[in-house]
């Protein structure tokens, strides 16, 4: 396998503007496990997805990706279907947030070109690089470096994890 | 030093710096966090527990069950469950049970004054904005790591002010107001950076309403939106219990000079009444536009439409008057607190005798998580905030967005009115 194509990790799925967080984590499912969420995400725009998602699959949205309210089950139904990353021209400030306290790498693409869906993909974090086969990788803006170190933890909790066991965070309690 | 706009004087504060400029990362010191039933014990104590972490200072946590009650199946009577089991391990005292919403069970009992650094894990939590307080929605991830550190990092915006000159008309409302600038700006107006309501309309406006203001904030899109606190907030904290000595004026406001992304104006007497189509609040249009559509539900809850004031204005356009037949209107007062209020001073009589039907003290619809969703291919004009495609019921249901004045006009009419018309 070439340098090239250990780029892609999957496939391009690709959604409108104002992607919500309804949508993504439906209400009337909220009061369940993360599991049956994950079973209804983006079923009231594209019933296939959820069923059809791959680990390594890319999401590329339109603007304002995942506004709304503030469930990160949002974010969480993405990792558990196995997203490698959501790719928008803009994301809710809220689900950003969200997004690598999960770690969910976002990457913001304000020029976002048209995708095919399907489309072999790839994104490299920490070049903030988004590759779709058969162009020039994608330069999308750069993440804040506290959010890089904390997604290379996993997200917020292994992060604090790991802070506590470097000593570098006391808790109120001792570490058991 | 070129002057600093409210946000950037709350943020200095809680930062513990004497100012802070746009674009930089902070980390601020947490003066109170807030949870619900839904995104709060539920998901935070397993985190907790995986880090051997324990509540950073209790007093300053309040948490409030609104999402999930009253239970009505086995699965939500164990989500507040864990709350009421949680607050007793942590040690948490500020706990409501069923009194109300979040949002504003909150400031009701005396929590928020202006100057304060507050989280919660509701994209409502803006609303707090509306005391000058600097306070957001966050996720339960980022609620845990302020519950075992105390602190949470934000990226000082820039402002955006909002000038609304002159005074609203006769039936028209802060959520009006709101409906109209998430239509001109869109949804992600606001760019995650801090909008300021200012000017004279937004001065005349009752606490209540400007709490509606800051509310809807979330779907502007911005961070918080605050209002720089006035002799009305001190008012209405002292009224609520709040020690005079807590509630700072002078030093939360903007100075003059102080840079902001933009400075928009309105007229605020040129507003007509608003009503946002499915499936978006950002797609609204004057009331007359409507006239033909019919509906089957006028919906007066959540924390954005059903507080006291919401419920008088309702009850303005009510009194006297019937809900058409054949139409049902829903009423779920914000909290226990306003709704004993609203009996009496008899507001809520008005309602009732009008042929409302009285929902729970809890987020109801609005959440769309319990049993009160709306059915398949109802219309619904509704005082709350979001009408996203099958967030309140079936994904055929047609939701649209009103102030309580037009929520009350189209229940009388059986379709969507002009309050207008009939406060006229």
């Amino acid at each position: 396998m070439s340098a090239q194509a250990n780029r892609f990790t999957g496939r391009a799925w690709v959604f409108g503007d104002d992607i919500n967080t309804d949508l993504l984590a439906p209400g009337a499912y909220m009061k369940f496990g993360i599991d049956e969420i994950a079973r209804h995400c983006m079923e009231a725009v594209d019933a296939s997805f959820a069923a059809n998602v791959r680990p390594g699959d890319v999401v590329f949205g339109g603007r304002n990706f995942g506004a709304g309210s503030s469930r990160e089950q949002a974010v969480e139904v993405l990792r558990h279907l196995g997203v490698a990353a959501v790719v928008a021209p803009s994301f809710a400030g809220l689900f950003y947030r969200n997004g690598f306290n999960l770690g969910l790498p976002l990457l913001t693409c304000p020029a976002l070109p048209a995708v095919a869906p399907g489309a072999e993909v790839g994104c490299d974090i920490d070049t903030a690089q988004v590759f779709i086969a058969g162009g020039a990788p994608l330069q999308c803006e750069p993440i804040f470096p506290h959010l890089v170190a904390m997604i290379r933890d996993g997200g917020l909790v292994p992060h604090l994890a790991r802070k506590i066991a470097a000593g570098q965070l006391t808790v109120n309690e001792e570490v058991q | 030093m070129m002057g600093q706009t409210l946000a950037q004087k709350l943020l200095a504060r809680a930062a513990g710096r004497t100012s802070v400029v746009p674009g930089e990362i902070v980390t601020c010191r947490v003066d109170l966090a807030m949870m619900h039933d839904s995104g709060g014990p539920r998901r935070v104590k397993p985190m907790l527990e995986k880090l051997g972490a324990k509540v950073w200072d209790p007093a300053r946590v309040v948490v409030v069950t609104d999402h999930y009650v009253p239970a009505h199946d086995a699965d939500s009577r164990r989500i507040v469950q864990i709350a009421r089991d949680w607050v007793n391990e942590a040690g948490v005292t500020r706990f409501h049970d069923m009194e109300g919403i979040c949002h504003v069970v909150v400031p009701q009992k005396g929590y928020l004054q202006p100057g304060m650094f507050a989280v919660g894990g509701d994209s409502h939590s803006c609303t707090g904005g509306a005391f000058g307080a600097y306070m957001f929605g966050v996720g339960a991830t980022e609620m845990l790591g302020v519950l075992v550190t105390g602190e949470i990092w934000v990226r000082v915006p820039q402002t955006i002010r909002m000038q609304w000159h002159g005074r609203l008309g006769a039936g028209v409302s802060a959520k009006d107001m709101m409906l109209r600038m998430c239509t001109q700006f869109g949804m992600d107006g606001g760019q995650y950076q801090a909008v300021e309501y200012a000017g004279e309309a937004v001065a005349a406006l009752p606490m209540q309403e400007r709490m509606t203001l800051s509310n809807m904030t979330a779907e502007l899109g911005a961070q918080v939106g605050l209002v720089a606190p006035d002799a009305t907030t001190r008012d209405w904290l002292l009224a609520a219990g709040v020690a005079p000595e807590r509630i700072d004026i002078e030093p939360w406001q903007s100075d003059a000079d102080a840079a902001c992304l933009a400075v928009h104006d309105f007229d605020a007497s040129a507003l007509a009444p608003q009503v946002s189509r499915p499936h978006t609040p950002a797609d609204a249009d004057d009331v007359d536009v409507f006239g033909q559509v019919g509906i089957d539900v006028a919906y007066i809850g959540a924390c954005t439409g059903a507080k006291l004031d919401d419920l008088r204005m309702a009850a303005e356009v009510l009194r006297g008057r019937r809900v058409a037949r054949g139409t049902r209107l829903l009423v779920a007062p914000a909290s226990a607190a306003d709704q004993q209020r609203a009996a009496q001073e008899g507001t809520l009589a008005v309602l009732t005798d009008a042929g409302a039907e009285l929902l729970p003290n809890a987020c109801g619809a609005c959440a769309g998580y319990g049993e009160h969703r709306f059915g398949e291919d109802s219309v619904v004009i509704s005082a709350t905030a979001r009408n996203f495609k099958g967030r309140m019921g079936a994904a055929s249901s047609q939701v649209y967005l009103g102030s309580p004045y037009t929520v009350a006009a189209s229940a009388i009419a059986g379709r969507i009115a002009d309050p207008r018309e009939v406060l006229a």
